[in-house]
């Protein structure tokens, strides 16, 4: 989230789309209802009539796997009715860019497409520069080459008719959506969006939400109260998990994964640090090497030092332009390159895309530990449906860990609140928290090391800092501080002097030279002088917005609202007077301003306000967007793999033989496997109706924690599936019944739930049947209780992400024993 | 009328269930082992280890599309029909509780014929636990004499449970009745003046639940009659000896 939960209250429209956010995140509508309280409207846009619907003032249906073509409509929509923040776009984005002669996009394909590498060369997508090496604007935005031209351009093929006959959505529901939330592109309202996966599993799921990014920009959204891009993260504490690093292509605080080509420090910091000729851009990824030599110090201490190049030798390296993602993984353990395996906190074997495909995987390693609170399908699956114990070679380790209420330490929320937690209790039996058996886990690896004196570069092993533990137990708060880093030597700044071991105020102080050791330096701030800030809970509210910045503690720095420099004039005035994020108050002397400072919010980065308020420029002020190299938000957005801007593609299994928008009918570049059980299916009548995954208030993921709970499978017991009554009606199928529901992989029986809450679509003017089923379940517990519904869903993903693409894929539907 | 009461605003509900797991647990109760019968609704009924239970309602008009949730449980009556029912039987079987107005089932009420006092509910609120007790919603009474509130309250996200003074909670809901009578005409509270538990709709009721209202159980809910049949009968009995 740009934005954080309680925000959610001061907005004026709210999107829930992508998201089911009153099941699956059913605190967020006591934000929501009130909200709604303030006279806010409340859209929701989703395939299916749900208990989010129930609460929204317009709800829109869509057929899964068409976001993008609902929203590039709205672009239209807003780009030709004149709903844009002019202002906000002129002083905030990239809108008046040139494009250079090279960019262009025909018939689906963007320039630079090479067929055979199935890969875009994105040198394609550059700015026209002027002397000083910065983009070329044009402040009127008629420029025909500029962004602002080239995006209405593009969108122009959106039209209603087109994205009704895509998404099938009457036109009646996209136009009342647009008006609605279109109303918020002036200085006094704001707009937000809601979603999670719904948007993200799709091969087109990060140009769902760069779409939804240029609705937010254009209208300006970005940086105020009740606005932003709010991703609603599904399990806690994944937030924490990917600040921390835990995605193959980035190490903790978003610092990208090095790669083999990248042989020293000097080549890794050349190729991660971004440059900017111009002054007003705070390029703030420009520090990013005071953050990769502070996390090297974190990481190996006094081993770590300038004539090693920080150790940065013994880092891990990816392969030159080879992804490690899950479906990576996966895949490659399918085909016996993976020997041994962690599945930590995890039940792939009911999570992944594809189950089947990773069922076999894992009989295919010498070793797996699987470390979680209850058995599950993964740690059983030798003795699963399908499996021959006697033929399965996989060693399988189990260990018990402690539940959250057993284990102290924090928790980092959808909004980057950082939260400590206290133990509430011993962990039962011989369970243990998941730091303690890492701990002990790594002592022995060591150990191991030590005593081999042919062991392998051990040094990345041997010279580990591993001081974590307090009377040999793990101890989080040693972590904490850690991550929130400490100053290695006694070094003097200007006039101050920091001692040897003292904590790290905030990250500004962080060091390239190896003064500086911090674990993560988004976190840094969080356990400082102060004390553990994560531990805060003051309910005073000085913002009036709901800021509570004492409560807990957010990165970074405390900020609760990001890219709040957007929420205020070039003059440093707030667009809305009623809701004030930040606001420049100073001395004015014949219209400029001769001292000044921020209130409000932590504002992003110290500097003033672009402009007087008198209007003339000031050479000391910053752009909006800081963590842009060019300071701008980027309506056309040149870093991705499918292109600069977002085009609707069909899923990779979709229901249609022609993409009304272009001859490209799926993404030209999404990520695709080859193996056995990498089977797809487009427009093949055995499987004629659209298939999608979700989830339900009552289960968590996979199940694991919840399914042993008697009460929650008291009220959502067995797999079902949910679909039409025009399609029950299609199947000879009774509301209540066991069916079967079968994809090109996988098939499984479920409950029929026959429901008016699901319609059917036309879709360029056929009917299409949409159906939908949870992923809670699996064949361990509850008895009769179903199994996995990844076992339908296909191993295809975005070429950015390669998260799966889970919410649309082709099944067919049938009474049991038809 | 003093007291407390529960002010539902079914128009807040998102149906996550909080209310009916919040119950069991201060209850203390069990679940039942069921099957998904093609509806969220689960268990299908109120049952000796669900006190409080979200009923799920579709309903379709003129092609719009409606999805209703109705948090049931005790209305907990101000002068309730169980009461009279139950201590036709059995003395000290129903606790009304001054302070709060709770009305509460003590042992003994499982003296009383079940059949009998669940059929005299309006709500058909009353149901038998596996230890052959008569059981059902206590209104929290033991949380609210410690200065808390119900359970099913504490734990809603959104607002849809309130608790309060019972002036206070009538307040709320008139006020809530009025702001949504001009975007639903249908808008109505249930027998507010009859109950603590009181519940705002949008929709005609019997759409929500079929005792949503006491007027729609046949032969209850329209005065003395069913009121002094317990009473009565037990001076009968007691007069014929049975």
């Amino acid at each position: 989230m740009t934005n954080h939960w309680i925000d959610l209250a001061n907005s004026d429209c709210i999107l829930i789309m992508g998201s089911n956010a009153a099941e699956n995140h059913p605190i967020s509508f006591r934000w929501v209802m009130k909200a709604k309280d303030g006279g806010a409207t409340v859209i929701n846009v989703d395939p299916r009539y749900t208990r989010t619907s129930t609460k929204a003032d317009i709800y829109a249906p869509l057929r899964s796997g068409t976001d993008l073509a609902f929203l590039g409509g709205m672009i239209k929509y807003i780009v030709e009715n004149d709903k844009y923040f002019k202002e906000y776009i002129l002083n905030y984005s990239n809108a008046s860019y040139i494009l250079g002669e090279k960019y262009g996009f025909k018939d689906g394909l963007f320039s630079g497409f090479n067929a055979d590498k199935k890969a875009y060369d994105a040198s394609n997508w550059g700015y026209v520069l002027d002397e000083q090496g910065i983009p070329k604007k044009d402040p009127t935005l008629q420029d025909p080459r500029c962004v602002f031209q080239l995006m209405k351009d593009h969108y122009s093929r959106y039209d209603l008719d087109t994205v009704a006959s895509i998404t099938g959505t009457p036109k009646a529901d996209l136009l009342k959506v647009y008006e609605a939330y279109s109303a918020t592109g002036v200085p006094t309202k704001a707009g937000t969006i809601m979603y999670a996966m719904g948007w993200c599993q799709h091969t087109v799921g990060v140009q769902n939400i760069r779409t939804m990014s240029i609705i937010q920009v254009l209208l300006g959204n970005m940086g105020i109260a009740g606005g932003g891009v709010n991703a609603l993260r599904g399990e806690s504490n994944v937030q924490g998990s990917t600040d921390a690093g835990l995605l193959f292509h980035i190490l903790p605080g978003y610092l990208p994964t090095p790669t083999a080509s990248l042989q020293t420090l000097a080549d890794y910091n050349k190729k991660n640090t971004p440059t900017t000729k111009d002054p007003l851009s705070a390029n703030w990824w420009q520090n990013r090497p005071k953050y990769v030599v502070s996390l090297l110090k974190a990481l190996y201490g006094d081993a770590a030092k300038p004539e090693n190049d920080f150790a940065y030798s013994w880092l891990p390296k990816g392969e030159e332009g080879k992804a490690y993602s899950w479906l990576d993984l996966f895949d490659a353990m399918y085909a016996r390159q993976i020997q041994g395996f962690f599945a930590w906190g995890m039940n792939p074997a009911c999570s992944g895309a594809n189950s089947n495909k990773t069922r076999e995987a894992l009989a295919n390693l010498e070793w797996m530990v699987n470390v979680n609170v209850f058995d599950n399908e993964t740690a059983s699956f030798w003795k699963g449906p399908g499996m021959d114990p006697r033929k399965i070679k996989t060693e399988v380790f189990f260990l018990p860990c402690a539940a959250f209420l057993e284990k102290e330490g924090s928790i980092s929320n959808s909004g980057r609140w950082a939260q400590w937690r206290y133990k509430a209790q011993e962990p039962v039996g011989e369970s243990k928290p998941d730091g303690d058996i890492i701990l002990e886990l790594f002592n022995e690896i060591r150990t191991l090391y030590q005593k081999d004196k042919k062991a392998r570069f051990p040094d990345p092993i041997l010279n580990l800092k591993w001081d974590y533990a307090t009377k040999h137990q793990f101890d989080p708060h040693l972590v904490a501080k850690a991550i929130n880093g400490f100053w290695t030597k006694d070094t003097t700044i200007g006039d101050k002097t920091y001692k040897k071991g003292e904590p790290v105020a905030a990250f500004a102080l962080l060091q390239a030279d190896g003064s500086t050791s911090c674990g993560s330096w988004i976190y840094c701030q969080s356990y400082n002088a102060d004390g553990n800030n994560m531990a805060r809970r003051d309910k005073s509210d000085p913002s009036g917005i709901g800021l509570y910045p004492k409560w807990s503690w957010a990165w970074p720095v405390n900020r609760r609202i990001i890219y709040n420099r957007a929420s205020v004039d070039p003059t440093g005035k707030p667009w809305n007077p009623n809701k004030v994020v930040v606001e420049y108050v100073g001395e004015v002397k014949d219209g400029k301003y001769v001292s000044g400072s921020w209130k409000g919010d932590v504002p992003d980065g110290p500097w003033p306000p672009l402009k007087n308020p008198d209007g003339s420029s000031r050479q000391d002020g910053k752009l909006a967007f800081i963590m842009k190299s060019d300071g701008y938000a980027s309506i056309f957005g040149p870093g991705l793999k499918d292109g600069p801007f977002p085009e609707h593609y069909e899923p990779l299994e979709c229901p249609v033989e022609k993409n009304p928008l272009s001859a490209q009918l799926n993404s030209p570049v999404a990520a695709t496997f080859k193996s056995a059980r990498d089977v797809i299916k487009s427009c093949d009548p055995r499987f004629p109706f659209v298939g999608t995954t979700y989830r339900v208030t009552e289960h968590w993921q996979t199940g694991v924690l919840t399914r042993w709970l008697p009460w929650l499978v008291e009220a959502e017991p067995q797999l079902f599936v949910e679909m039409s009554e025009q399609l029950a009606q299609l199947r000879g199928i009774k509301n209540g019944e066991k069916v079967v529901v079968e994809s090109p992989r996988g098939s499984l029986e479920a409950v029929a739930i026959v429901t008016k809450r699901f319609k059917p679509f036309t879709v360029q003017g056929t009917e299409i049947h949409q159906v939908g089923l949870p992923w809670h379940f699996g064949w361990i517990y509850p008895p009769d209780g179903g199994d996995s519904a990844n076992l339908l869903t296909p191993s295809v993903g975005d070429p950015n992400t390669r998260i799966p693409e889970s919410k649309a894929f082709m099944v067919n539907v049938r009474k049991k024993g038809a | 009328m003093a007291g407390k009461s529960i002010f539902i605003d079914t128009t807040r509900c998102t149906a996550c269930r909080g209310c009916q797991m919040a119950c069991k647990n201060w209850n203390r109760n069990g679940a039942s082992a069921t099957k998904n019968l093609g509806s969220h609704q689960n268990p299908p009924d109120l049952d000796g280890n669900t006190f409080k239970l979200v009923r799920f309602s579709e309903v379709e008009t003129e092609g719009k599309i409606a999805w209703y949730f109705f948090p049931d449980q005790c209305r907990h009556c101000l002068e309730p029909p169980c009461k009279d029912t139950i201590e036709g039987y059995v003395n000290d079987a129903v606790v009304l509780d001054d302070a709060t107005g709770a009305v509460v089932y003590t042992e003994k009420a499982k003296e009383a014929p079940f059949d009998e006092v669940k059929t005299n509910c309006p709500y058909d609120i009353p149901r038998q636990n596996a230890k052959g007790q008569t059981v059902k919603c206590t209104m929290c009474v033991d949380r609210i004499t410690n200065g808390m509130k119900p359970a099913c309250v504490k734990i809603c996200p959104t607002g849809a449970m309130n608790f309060g003074e019972r002036d206070e909670m009538l307040k709320l809901a008139k006020e809530r009745l009025a702001l949504l009578k001009e975007r639903y005409p249908k808008a109505q509270l249930l027998d507010a003046d009859q109950v603590r538990v009181i519940y705002l709709v949008v929709d005609d009721p019997k759409k929500y639940h079929k005792n949503a209202v006491a007027s729609l159980r046949p032969g209850i809910g329209n005065g003395n009659a069913n009121k002094l049949a317990g009473p009565l009968r037990r001076i009968f009995e007691s007069v014929i000896g049975v």
